[in-house]
């Protein structure tokens, strides 16, 4: 999800002393050539890599550290100016720093001064870690639909053989939003005994029925591109269309329709002839919708976005760790949790959020849960960066 | 159940005064006698908003050390964190403005945003040792079955609550014939949250009836905090009695 304006517009360029400044990313090879990650649904991968971005300095203790897991389009680029995005061919953040900018940096709610922040990209990512555009050793060739399926459970297992690579024990906090949130939740479930704080920000123990049919569209539209080529297009020209469709979908369950109302109403483009009678751009929301999708198309690989998008639908923690009730999974926690909704998100609305909240009640956990009023939907864990920066800042200080 | 029968409807709808009513000269006099021997009584000294609420001095003292406690309503958090810092309690707050949210969060007490009207159903049984209601009760949709619920999920309850048989209160309602409005239920009949007002002794009349124990009681009367006595449903302004069943 692209941040929204309100945060273009607070964004701390690299030399404000708020900001974390250049960033460049680091990769580590976590499972070397020659052997394989066992991964939840019975497959594996080999070899692996994992890109990822640390802010901050780890304390001698290593007892200062904050794990962002990142969301469905999102990277491990969170804040600062990425210093290779020429380079790297990743010229859209030369326009914009790190998706949660306004969050981390020095003296924000994840105070860099203090605290070591640590992003890393998830596998099946087309940002560095190993997924679908990478080359598959035993071909030479991109692995496309041979890569194997993935899990949110996969990417937290990964995510730790990292921190194990770094020394790092426990964490401090493991703060995600959306299917960072799921991360976020799966990291307190698997790991109890190395999470000491978990924040699940728009995000519940799975996605809603209504979030599972937007997500199958948004893969039709891919997976029926003229140019999908059965997910060998890398050669090609790829299927635009599809996932410009698939993200342009998607980003209307980001949005309130409130929200919409407020940012474009009825509004036509050319306020001055008005209708054109055709087919083109003409409304406001349609012209927001199109360059969405072109954007995304820029900077996304769409074999990531389908299996993405599958370990999204996947995810139950019930089915996971509680035998179908989520209560009994909840059992398993002992971090502190904080989960946040925002009133306004139908993509994860407030009382599928506040059912984590209340079994992990009923598994007699103490719990802190917040619905934040806001007019931006699901976006509101991006955009309402004041009150979950205010929520992060007291979470993380008791 | 007899019926009543129908009301008739006067044909001109003019008031009839062969109706036995209370005379009004009787009723204003028996009001002036009873505002003189009132207006008699030493009055309350001017209320400074204090730092914090007796309550909560009355509940730090009885919650046993290390407690599990749950706070109905717990507001800005204030009363739990003194609790978790000084007597080391688990505590878990209930509120549903979303600032005092954010307060709670911000003093590092556990906080559920809720609608107490939505119930405790999703409390286990006797998860809490103690249970606060503070200045609560009144403004709940269905008080008595919150009284039920908190000493299930609790072993003990303390309830505080604004007494409306207080004479201030009474005194009020009769010789202005209107809904009482004084120093310490300050809101309009329009505008108060306090929709279920009732007094000390309905509570006492709900724990007879209930089979539930009064284990200690405590009045606030004219800046002074003692322990309950007798005639306090007349005397105390603000009541706080623990319970268990």
């Amino acid at each position: 999800m692209a941040p929204a304006k309100k945060d273009e517009a607070r964004a701390t360029p690299p030399d404000a002393s708020g900001s974390v400044g250049w960033t460049e990313a680091q990769t580590r090879c976590l499972v070397p050539a020659g052997s394989t990650l066992a991964l939840e649904l019975g497959g594996s991968v080999g070899p692996v890599t994992v890109e990822y971005e640390t802010y901050g300095s780890l304390s001698p203790h290593k007892d200062n550290v904050v794990f962002i897991a990142h969301a469905l389009s999102g990277d491990a680029h969170v804040a600062g100016w990425d210093r290779r995005a020429a380079e790297t061919g990743r010229t859209w953040r030369q326009k914009k720093p790190g998706w949660w900018d306004a969050i981390v940096g020095p003296g924000k709610a994840l105070d860099t001064n203090r605290l070591f922040v640590i992003c890393p990209n998830v596998l099946g990512s087309c940002y560095g870690t190993t997924g679908p555009s990478s080359v598959d050793p035993s071909t030479a060739k991109p692995y496309g639909l041979r890569f194997p399926m993935v899990t949110v459970g996969d990417w937290v297992n990964l995510h730790m053989r990292l921190l194990d690579a770094l020394g790092i024990e426990r964490l401090r906090a493991v703060v995600g939003g959306s299917l960072g949130g799921q991360q976020a939740l799966e990291m307190a479930l698997a790991y109890p005994e190395r999470v000491e704080r978990s924040v699940v920000l728009a995000a519940s123990a799975r996605l809603s029925v209504q979030g599972l049919a937007f997500n199958a569209v948004g893969r039709y539209c891919i997976l029926h591109d003229p140019n999908f080529a059965g997910g060998d297009y890398y050669d090609g020209e790829g299927p635009g269309a599809g996932l410009a469709a698939a993200r342009m979908l998607a980003h209307i369950t980001y949005l309130s329709d409130e929200g919409m109302h407020e940012k474009f109403g009825r509004r036509l483009q050319d306020d001055v002839n008005g209708r054109q009678g055709g087919f083109g751009i003409e409304f406001a929301v349609e012209s927001y919708l199109d360059h969405q999708g072109r954007a995304f198309v820029e900077r996304f690989d769409a074999n990531s976005y389908l299996y993405i998008t599958r370990a999204m639908d996947y995810y139950d923690a019930a089915a996971a760790w509680g035998g179908g009730s989520l209560t009994e999974a909840c059992r398993r926690i002992r971090a502190k949790m904080l989960i946040v909704s925002f009133d306004s998100d139908w993509l994860y609305p407030p009382e599928v959020c506040k059912e984590l909240a209340l079994a992990l009640t009923q598994a007699n956990r103490p719990v802190t849960y917040a619905n934040v009023p806001s007019h931006y939907g699901h976006d509101s864990f991006l955009v309402e960066t004041e009150k979950v920066g205010r929520l992060l800042r007291g979470f993380l200080a008791h | 159940m007899t019926q009543r029968p129908p009301p008739r409807i006067d044909p001109h709808l003019v008031t009839d005064r062969s109706v036995d009513r209370l005379p009004q000269g009787l009723f204003d006099q028996r009001v002036a006698e009873l505002s003189k021997l009132l207006a008699s009584r030493p009055t309350a000294p001017d209320r400074q908003p204090a730092a914090t609420r007796w309550q909560d001095e009355i509940i730090a003292r009885e919650i046993p050390k290390g407690a599990r406690v749950l706070d109905l309503g717990c507001g800005d958090g204030a009363l739990l964190e003194r609790l978790m810092r000084d007597l080391g309690v688990r505590g878990q707050g209930l509120e549903i403005d979303p600032e005092a949210v954010f307060s709670c969060v911000e003093r590092g007490v556990p906080v559920m945003q809720t609608d107490l009207d939505e119930g405790l159903r999703r409390f286990p049984d006797q998860a809490f040792d103690v249970v606060v209601l503070e200045e609560t009760l009144q403004t709940l949709a269905n008080p008595r079955e919150m009284l039920a619920e908190m000493l299930r999920v609790g072993r003990q309850g303390m309830v505080s609550f604004p007494n409306f048989a207080h004479w201030r209160v009474l005194v009020d309602l009769v010789a202005s014939g209107r809904m009482p409005v004084t120093e310490w239920l300050p809101y309009h009949w329009y505008e108060t949250s306090n929709i279920h007002p009732f007094t000390l002794q309905d509570l006492l009349d709900w724990s007879r009836e209930s089979g539930v124990q009064v284990v200690s009681g405590y009045a606030y009367e004219n800046g002074v905090v003692r322990n309950l006595s007798a005639d306090d449903n007349l005397h105390a302004e603000e009541v706080l009695i623990v319970v268990e069943r």
